[in-house]
């Protein structure tokens, strides 16, 4: 079970991932009047100490233990049994430190055109707020992350972005806040209905989520209710038409950012808040999540094919890779869902890659479109060569970080979602389909005029990129350290499903496992 | 006979009735030293009208504080509920007459100005406008605690007769005259309705009084004599609060009005308008009809579900800030009626919840509104001075007035922004609070599809406020700076601030919420 433990770390740095990017944001806000050139300063110390956290989290994490560690807890609004309530678990740690180490990636590697100082704060806000809802326990506390988390990525959009920003950006906000308002009715009546069994309405996830104190109707229709918020966010068929948009518009960081982890927070909420709290749902609503997550894998990689602006046919495969993630959380086999999760930061890491080289093109050449690039290969060697890997990891090259993600969900999935796999594994071919193709178009071929100036990768570019390209090929060849940290609390997840429901796990996609043993245990327990 | 024997003089309680004598001495001192000393210096007036409601809001506080040990009561032979629900009501209006009495000045200042050409011109201020904004707010006083139909008629003709002064107050726009003139004839008609209710009501149980006419329906045991006429009489009430309130369909004369009328008295009447209206309509249903809840409450359904939905969709195709704020007014209208809805589940234990839920939001909104009403005072002044032809025009607030805002006067359009944001419901703002109160009533007592649309309908009216926003952060400056006066700042800073500040840590506000479900009967 997925119990909170006390943690023996006094520090609560769980509380100073979310606070550290709050006080560098009010001193971006309050250094730049005074002294403009400690803006950047400030943010960068402000994002690498918050990063040095997650890093530290991630050192002093327990892999051994399923449940939530660095547990920190406070009360904020006792009246509605609420508090201020952070804990990680295998689940969201490699979230947690992706968006640590992603951060200062950005702010170090990416500036903005104009208006340094609130573009820094914004973007330190939105860490915050990002921090926050990975590492919320409390539904309530979550729901606020979740939302604020609009604000600073509006602002953004809409104030860094190109031609139709603001259109994007408008549509980015409503979208979500649309898919938000059917949760925060979920949420309160996920707490008030299973009152009785928690003692007092009460909005902590895990003493909601043992409790079971919902009938079956009950929690789908709150399920549903749930997901619609999730589905907007990761973004499932067919409440996807805002990503392409946001992302086209979007300005590089905020891309980066919205493809590396604001996605995931759709498909960690629906990990988190859908399967782990509704477990008779999640089996139950299984199908019906498959097939959107099939359509999305085709759907965005066909229409990936189909794009003429570079960066709208990245944001159109996030949408495919997207779809693979949650045909993995809701395979609900070990495998699968330990590859969801680890695929969450893949993707996070490559197609943010991918959308930083995008916008290098973009700042080159001042233009998106496949047709008008041409033969950069040639002028620009090292850029091409870090293009091709960041991308052919994007599609699941063996070696490199997305073809363990990829194969585990794929190989964990056939068990219980065999047809939806088969089609979707056509997914992988069309993902090598687009991508290559569009690599072909943009750098093979003879250099034309307008691209024969095409700069060579800058030193500053290059560090940049070889951080994000070093990830990718240590977990691509090493994934092991990352895997042994997620098992343990997917497995003590899917457990905690078997428990609640007569779904129980293919046999010998448990022998498969890296803990046959204490799966066997907790079967017994949940029987 | 000698009738004088019988006659028993009601005691006065006079400390439980002093929020009511200092804002009746404040008009009263207003009116009469007013008139009979020459011009008072620039602020003079507001600063006696926001003492007074100041004095008023902190006798009431002080009786909030004590009234936790005491059971609630009447007062005045049962005209006057005392209970917390009404106290924090009185407060809440107090701190809008504050609000408003601040940037009153401001407002007459710029209007003198114009007239003048836009060439230095004397104070603008007079004792008008101070004498009847207190006057109204003795009207909504007694408004949210009347405890009988003929007290609370009064209140609202009192408040009424006020505001339709003071929407016409701005005698050189004639766009000003006919926002007065068509409140009074749509609000005189909205009287008509509640007169005879009332009536009908009297007419069915031989009371007036609130809780005479609850015991008088629930000792009924067979069926009720007149149960048509009863019903006829409470859907003419609700009609006529309906009016009062502004709910679809009997919203229409908002929009005009709240355009044509002066911005510092349209922020008045969005937050002392709707909290009288709405305590008092709460009041009204709980406690004398509770043993027809399962009558009104459908009607309320209906008439909040419409109020949500077109108050909010018609706010987005608006052009003009002041029509924008008044259909998000409308908007706002009806999550407070999903307050009252849920207040009529009285078989379910939270109905209290929604009670309480409905003033909390009813509160909150009146500071976010007498804020937002006020920075588009000072931008819609802000044009006047440039363009003038505009605002003579009677233009109202376009929102290309707002273009660039964030560049010219970062601050104030960050204050701005903070009061939007908590209005479209964002988390951490006080708005956000208030709607979560309100949706959490109507889950608890399992009105769910009520819950579900009034959050879309949120998410509609967020595209208003995002516009503003947008025009705000994102356009390009149309004008230079704006010069901002001390007292607007301080409006906008404390709006915010109180925003924020219940946003965070709504606690306290919590607590005293779920005291405040007591009404006296």
């Amino acid at each position: 079970m997925l119990a909170a433990s006390e943690s023996a770390v006094a520090f609560p740095i769980l509380t100073s991932l979310v606070v550290v990017p709050i006080v560098g944001a009010m001193a971006v806000l309050a250094f730049g009047r005074a002294r403009p050139e400690w803006t950047k300063l400030s943010a960068l110390v402000a994002s690498i100490a918050t990063g040095a956290l997650s890093l530290w989290v991630l050192q002093a994490f327990d892999g051994s233990d399923a449940g939530f560690q660095f547990v920190s807890r406070h009360e904020w609004i006792p009246v509605w049994g609420i508090s201020w309530y952070l804990g990680v678990d295998g689940i969201s740690l490699f979230l947690v430190v992706l968006t640590g180490v992603l951060f200062p990636l950005v702010i170090a590697g990416v500036d903005p055109h104009h208006d340094e100082r609130p573009y820094l704060a914004w973007l330190l806000v939105l860490e915050a707020g990002v921090m926050g809802s990975f590492v919320s326990l409390d539904l309530f506390l979550f729901f606020v992350f979740f939302e604020i988390v609009l604000v600073p990525m509006y602002f953004l959009i809409g104030g860094w972005g190109y031609d139709e920003r603001v259109y994007a950006a408008t549509k980015f906000f409503l979208f979500t806040m649309a898919g938000s308002a059917f949760m925060l009715v979920g949420i309160v009546a996920t707490a008030l209905l299973s009152r009785e069994s928690t003692g007092g309405v009460t909005f902590d996830l895990v003493a909601l989520a043992e409790s079971g104190a919902l009938r079956v109707t009950q929690g789908r229709w709150l399920f549903v209710a749930f997901a619609i918020a999730f589905a907007v966010k990761v973004p499932l068929f067919p409440v996807h038409t805002w990503l392409p948009d946001a992302h086209t518009q979007a300005p590089t960081a905020g891309s980066v950012i919205l493809a590396g982890v604001l996605l995931k927070m759709g498909t960690y909420g629906l990990l988190r808040f859908g399967v782990y709290l509704f477990p008779e749902a999640s089996v139950w609503a299984r199908p019906a999540l498959y097939t959107l997550a099939v359509i999305g894998i085709i759907y965005g990689a066909i229409a990936a094919t189909m794009q003429t602006d570079l960066k709208r046919l990245v944001a159109y495969s996030s949408v495919a890779h997207l779809g693979f993630i949650v045909l993995g959380t809701f395979a609900l086999t070990d495998q699968a869902v330990t590859g969801g999760v680890m695929q969450m930061v893949n993707h996070g890491v490559s197609t943010g890659a991918l959308f930083l080289l995008v916008g290098m093109i973009y700042e080159r050449r001042h233009t998106r479109q496949i047709a008008e690039l041409r033969g950069l290969q040639h002028v620009a060697p090292v850029f091409a060569g870090f293009f091709m890997v960041v991308m052919l990891s994007s599609i699941g090259l063996p070696g490199l970080n997305g073809f363990v993600g990829e194969f585990l969900i794929l190989i964990g999935s056939f068990d219980t979602a065999r047809w939806w796999v088969g089609v979707g594994t056509t997914g992988v071919i069309l993902a090598a389909l687009y991508l290559l193709w569009a690599y072909q178009r943009v750098f093979h071929g003879e250099v034309d005029d307008a691209n024969r100036n095409f700069a060579e990768l800058r030193p500053r570019e290059g560090l940049l990129l070889a951080a994000f390209v070093a990830i990718t090929v240590f977990t691509g060849v090493y994934p092991k350290p990352m895997l042994s940290r997620i098992e343990p609390s997917v497995n003590a997840l899917i457990a905690h499903v078997e428990s609640r429901t007569d779904y129980v796990r293919p046999a010998h996609a448990e022998a498969n496992s890296a803990h046959d043993e204490s799966d066997d245990s907790h079967d017994e327990a949940g029987d | 006979m000698d009738l004088t024997a019988d006659f028993v003089a009601p005691t006065v309680e006079w400390y439980a009735l002093a929020p009511y004598i200092v804002l009746l001495g404040g008009a009263l001192v207003l009116l009469l030293v007013g008139a009979l000393t020459p011009r008072w210096p620039r602020g003079w007036y507001a600063m006696l009208t926001a003492s007074t409601a100041g004095a008023g809001g902190v006798i009431a506080a002080l009786q909030f504080a004590t009234l936790a040990d005491q059971a609630p009561r009447t007062l005045a032979k049962g005209a006057l509920a005392h209970d917390r629900f009404g106290l924090l009501a009185v407060i809440a209006l107090c701190v809008a007459v504050v609000f408003t009495s601040m940037t009153t000045s401001d407002a007459a200042d710029a209007a003198a100005s114009h007239a003048a050409g836009g060439g230095a011109s004397p104070s603008g201020d007079s004792l008008e406008p101070y004498s009847l904004i207190l006057t109204a707010a003795i009207g909504a006083a007694v408004m949210v605690t009347a405890n009988d139909l003929v007290v609370s008629f009064l209140g609202i003709e009192i408040l009424s007769i006020s505001l339709y002064v003071l929407a016409a107050s701005d005698r050189r726009r004639s766009a000003s005259q006919e926002a007065g003139l068509k409140y009074f004839v749509l609000g005189g008609f909205s009287s008509a309705f509640l007169l005879y209710g009332i009536a009908l009501v009297y007419g069915t149980t031989g009371q007036t009084s609130l809780n005479g006419i609850a015991t008088v329906l629930s000792s009924e045991i067979t069926v009720p004599r007149n149960d048509a006429m009863l019903l006829a009489g409470v859907a003419l009430l609700l009609v006529g609060f309906a009016f009062k309130v502004s709910l679809v369909p009997f919203h229409s004369w908002t929009p005009d009005v709240y355009q044509g009328a002066p911005t510092h008295v349209t922020g008045f009447m969005a937050s002392l308008g709707k909290i009288a209206a709405v305590v008092a309509v709460v009041r009204l249903f709980v406690v004398a009809f509770p043993s027809r809840a399962d009558d009104w409450r459908p009607a309320v359904f209906v008439l909040a579900v419409l109020t949500l939905v077109v108050g909010s969709v018609l706010a987005i195709v608006q052009t003009d800030v002041k029509r924008m704020l008044a259909y998000s007014s409308v908007s706002h209208a009806g999550f407070m009626l999903v307050g009252l809805e849920a207040a009529g589940h009285l078989g379910s234990a939270s109905a209290s919840d929604g009670v309480s839920s409905a003033l909390v939001y009813v509160a909150l909104y009146s500071v976010l509104a007498v804020g937002s009403f006020a920075a588009v005072s000072v931008v819609s002044h802000g044009t006047t001075g440039a363009t003038g032809a505009n605002a003579a025009a009677g233009a109202g607030a376009s929102l290309d007035a707002f273009n660039g805002l964030a560049k010219t006067n970062p601050v104030f359009a960050l204050g701005f922004t903070v009061l939007l944001l908590a209005q479209a419901g964002v988390p951490l703002t006080s708005g956000f609070v208030a709607k979560f109160g309100v949706i959490r009533a109507a889950v608890s007592t399992e009105s769910y599809v009520l819950a579900v649309l009034a959050m879309v309908s949120a998410v509609i009216a967020a595209y208003l406020y995002l516009r503003i926003m947008v025009s705000m952060w994102l356009a390009e400056p149309s004008s230079a700076r704006r010069t901002v006066s001390f007292a607007g700042r301080v409006t906008l800073a404390t709006a915010a601030a109180i925003t924020l500040v219940f946003g965070v840590v709504p606690t306290y506000l919590l607590r005293l919420s779920e005291s405040l479900t007591s009404l006296a009967r």
